[in-house]
């Protein structure tokens, strides 16, 4: 067997006309966080379906804890939990009721794995009694995380689990699956939001289809390889406009109040972007070098495989 | 731009259902032209506010004008001068692209001339020309959510209001949808937007966090950043939203 | 096996939860049984005949005073042409006419067989079915009576329809009737809407994802609803006995049986438009035009199958609750046992096993 937790060698699949996976390979590590990140249309619910066996692939190779993903799908769906993005609880039910009824499917019991959940659960146990239809989208997506575990899976797959759930559920939902992780627990975790790849410990960047880069957030921030300026001026709007008819300019991107200025060539001097931005008649010009984030680099990479 | 006129003005907003206060004595004003940011964690009360500015629920008290028009007794006229877009599109996937525009537009009640000439524009300026026969249902999300907008704005109101318009977009085409709102600011079209991306919050002139009904922070973001001594809004909101949990 | 008490339970916590369902399950059955009942029983005296008697003679006169004093039928005209019955019919005078041929009294007595003409305005058919076999009913009556007091058989010809309810119920036409649409209403809608919500809300991709097998996650998703729909059948028959008089005359325990067969088959019908459906919708959509309605119109239970055009007639012949009606009519009227009713029962059985086969085969272990 294996070490890894999931292995996917050259999956293909198209749905009808469309293309929603190609060639895909990538690795996940036992008890590794990893974040499959991009926008709807990338592929990430079809290539989790594939894993959690629900859809198979029209090619290529998957095995999850070391069993293929099309032969062994019975031994797959005792071993893995599943959150897809919908949370699929059910709403007329109390979130004991829930808990429970997931558990027995599963052929367990809440209070044998109750350890495992409890982090987690405990958060929402004071209303255990209330319908999962009445709770607060953060208690949902708790709930949610709950059922999947109380099985105990080595594998976790979550598809999209904080998609339309604010800011502060976010983080604190982050901060559970890295508690889950540090249980040894595998964790395949898909995102449309590009901060959130900080989180994870590998990532893979998607973009219709396609795995565009696969690395640690850190590695793949060091490799962006162009100088990036953060501008700012009195007028973003104005700054964009005028930065894009620049023949100069490789990219402007703006990011809240400032605008992240990639030239097409290196040499480029803040001098040089000063002077220009005033020959525009913009005021209260602010230049200064950054680092790149993850944002910057799904940009960068997109404009290299320019599949739109 | 003309940032001196009041588009929207809400003094001492309340609405109560039952025991609960969704809104708890909410008080700002709009300028006209302005992005303004309503942030607010789920359940916050955001959603309710923006019904009542619509014109759609009525509130329990409080002064309130859209657009210099009484929420309580002149809707039919707040109507007539807002544009309504949220994540869940409004937009018809079984109709055309063309389709879903002339329908739109003869709500509003757009003469058959001017309309034709506004699609014709509308198509150029989203570079959908050729796309113009295709059925919603085919063409990819975000050319849907651009397009959502610019119906949205069609008959030329004074406000726009966006409820999470950006949902599930890559950032590169998130950011051509910001750029279609600063163009229609530009024209003096007011933005009120609500996001649950904090850097979205930070294209906004101004922005709001509301937390459990009410309005506990409103300024610029440069101004909510000092305040809050933090980096970024996503800090600001995190310091906020969780200091009332 | 505990798994799967546990999915049975989370679906009776379904059932009950849901008023709407709920209202569905029990409050549809006994409100059907009442509704039919009364309309029948009601619709069906006093009414509207005319008559045409050519032969004016003791005879004719004392049938017509024994149809006029049943109290089902009130005189709205007496005619005299058989030009006359386009325009009662037309101006809605009357329902039916009875035309007695010349020298009725005269052929009685030389012992031939005179006729008595029963015309009804179609255009309701069913009100028109059983008006005709009221009147033949009471024809008959006379007959029987007749032959009592004078020891001579009386051979009055008229055509007789409703050999085993002589005591012109109506309502005893409609209880099989109810039976087979209430079962079929609560076994297939009911399911296949249950199925497509857990796909609607993405449920289903969480069982897939789990040991649950196919079969398990099929039959946790019928048995409550079997049983409920049990619970119904049983419920129709006593509502029907004890409001109506319905009397069962034939073996209970043949007809419960049937009736589980027939509840299998409409579950498996659910089961199957669940397979094709992917919200609620469309499963309650396709569930009442491809089920209720044929289980009303194309069955016999509202209209006689043999009135019918050719081609609808095959039609009929497909539809699996015309077979139950006809089971349970003759069990409880005729009062007969299965060495009559085997040959539907055989073609229940047929569908049934059909059905079953290809709706697990349709029931995917994946998504698409």
């Amino acid at each position: 067997m294996s070490n890894f937790s999931i292995d996917i060698q050259n999956i293909n699949k198209s749905y009808e006309k469309t293309t929603a996976l190609k060639n895909i390979n990538l690795s996940v590590n036992k008890g590794e966080l990893f974040g499959l990140v991009g926008p709807d249309g990338a592929g990430k619910t079809s290539l989790i379906r594939i894993l959690t066996s629900l859809v198979l692939p029209d090619s290529g190779q998957a095995f999850v804890d070391g069993f293929d993903v099309v032969k062994d799908y019975k031994k797959i769906r005792q071993n893995v939990g599943y959150m897809p993005g919908k949370f699929s609880l059910y709403m007329d039910l109390t979130v004991l009721e829930n808990l429970n009824f997931f558990a027995t499917i599963f052929g367990t019991t809440i209070e044998e794995n109750y350890e495992l959940v409890k982090p987690i659960y405990s958060q929402i146990e004071s209303f255990k009694h209330r319908k999962a239809g009445a709770l607060s989208g953060g208690m949902k997506q708790k709930l949610a995380l709950s059922c999947a575990l109380i099985h105990k899976p080595t594998v976790l797959f979550l598809d999209e689990p904080t998609t339309g759930v604010d800011a502060v559920s976010r983080v604190e939902f982050w901060g559970m699956l890295k508690d889950l992780k540090s249980k040894g627990i595998s964790i395949l975790v898909s995102t449309p939001y590009m901060d959130e790849a900080e989180l994870c410990d590998r990532v893979a960047l998607m973009q219709s289809g396609e795995i565009m880069q696969i690395n640690s957030p850190q590695q793949i921030v060091n490799d962006f390889s162009h100088t990036l300026w953060q501008l700012k001026s009195d007028n973003l709007y104005k700054t964009l406009q005028s930065l894009r008819n620049w023949d100069k300019t490789h990219s402007a991107h703006a990011f809240g109040q400032s605008v992240h200025f990639v030239a097409n060539s290196s040499k480029i001097t803040s001098s040089e972007i000063k002077e220009y931005m005033e020959e525009a008649g913009l005021e209260n010009i602010e230049i200064s070098g950054i680092k790149a984030s993850i944002e910057d680099c799904f940009m960068e990479l997109m404009t290299n495989n320019p599949t739109n | 731009m003309n940032q001196s006129i009041n588009i929207i003005e809400v003094e001492g907003l309340s609405k109560k259902f039952g025991d609960f206060y969704a809104n708890d004595n909410l008080n700002f004003v709009v300028k006209q032209g302005e992005i303004f940011g309503f942030l607010g964690a789920n359940g916050a009360g955001k959603t309710t506010a923006i019904r009542i500015l619509c014109g759609l629920s009525k509130p329990t008290s409080g002064k309130i004008k859209v657009a210099n028009f009484d929420v309580y007794k002149q809707t039919e006229e707040i109507k007539k001068n807002i544009g309504y877009m949220s994540q869940k599109f409004s937009l018809y996937e079984d109709l055309t692209v063309e389709e879903n525009i002339e329908f739109y537009g003869g709500i509003y009640g757009l003469k058959r001339k001017v309309l034709k000439e506004k699609t014709n524009e509308l198509l150029k300026k989203l570079k959908l020309e050729d796309k113009r026969a295709k059925l919603i249902k085919e063409i990819p999300l975000g050319w849907k959510q651009r397009l959502a907008f610019s119906i949205a704005i069609i008959h030329e109101p004074k406000i726009v209001f966006l409820d999470e318009p950006t949902g599930g977009v890559d950032p590169v085409t998130r950011r051509h949808f910001w750029d279609l709102i600063y163009e229609a600011a530009q024209e003096g079209i007011t933005i009120f937007v609500t996001t649950h991306y904090m850097d979205e919050a930070e294209y906004c002139d101004r922005v709001s966090i509301m937390v459990a009904g009410k309005i506990i922070a409103l300024d610029t973001p440069d101004g909510l950043k000092k305040t809050y001594k933090s980096q970024n809004m996503n800090e600001v909101f995190l310091q906020l939203a969780r200091t009332e949990e | 096996m505990k798994a799967f008490k546990g999915f049975v339970i989370k679906e009776f916590y379904h059932i009950f939860r849901d008023s709407r369902s709920l209202l569905i399950l029990f409050g549809i059955p006994i409100a059907q049984v009442i509704l039919f009942g009364y309309i029948i029983t009601t619709e069906i005296s006093d009414a509207n005949i005319a008559i045409l008697d050519h032969s004016k003679d003791a005879v004719t006169r004392e049938i017509i005073q024994k149809t006029l004093s049943s109290g089902f039928f009130k005189l709205a005209a007496t005619i005299e042409r058989e030009s006359e019955i386009d325009a009662i019919f037309r101006k809605g005078i009357a329902k039916e006419v009875l035309i007695f041929e010349p020298d009725f009294e005269e052929k009685l007595n030389k012992g031939e067989s005179p006729s008595i003409q029963i015309i009804a305005d179609a255009s309701d058919a069913n009100t028109a079915n059983l008006l005709v076999s009221y009147a033949s009913a009471i024809i008959q009556n006379y007959n029987r009576e007749q032959m009592q007091s004078r020891g001579v058989p009386m051979q009055i010809e008229a055509r007789i329809r409703m050999y085993y309810n002589p005591e012109l119920k109506g309502v005893y036409f409609f209880v099989p009737g109810i039976m087979a649409v209430i079962l079929m209403l609560i076994s297939a809608m009911m399911t296949s809407v249950s199925i497509a919500r857990e796909k609607e809300m993405g449920n289903m991709e969480i069982l897939l994802v789990s040991p649950l097998k196919p079969i398990q996650i099929i039959i946790g998703k019928l048995m409550p609803y079997f049983l409920l729909s049990f619970i119904n059948a049983v419920s129709v028959l006593s509502l029907g006995y004890i409001v109506f008089g319905v009397p069962v005359n034939g073996s209970i325990v043949l007809l419960l049986a049937e009736s589980m067969l027939f509840i299998t088959l409409a579950l498996s019908l659910g089961l199957l438009i669940s397979s094709i459906a992917e919200s609620q919708q469309v499963a309650m959509f396709i569930s009442m035009l491809g089920l209720m309605l044929p289980t009303i119109l194309l069955s016999g239970f509202i209209y006689p199958i043999e009135n019918m055009p050719m081609w609808l007639q095959y039609i009929c012949h497909i539809m699996p609750p015309k077979y139950f009606i006809i089971i349970v009519k003759d069990i409880m009227l005729k009062g007969v046992g299965l060495e009559y009713l085997w040959p539907e029962t055989l073609i229940l059985t047929g569908m049934t096993l059909f059905l079953i086969v290809v709706a697990s085969k349709k029931f995917k272990t994946r998504l698409a």
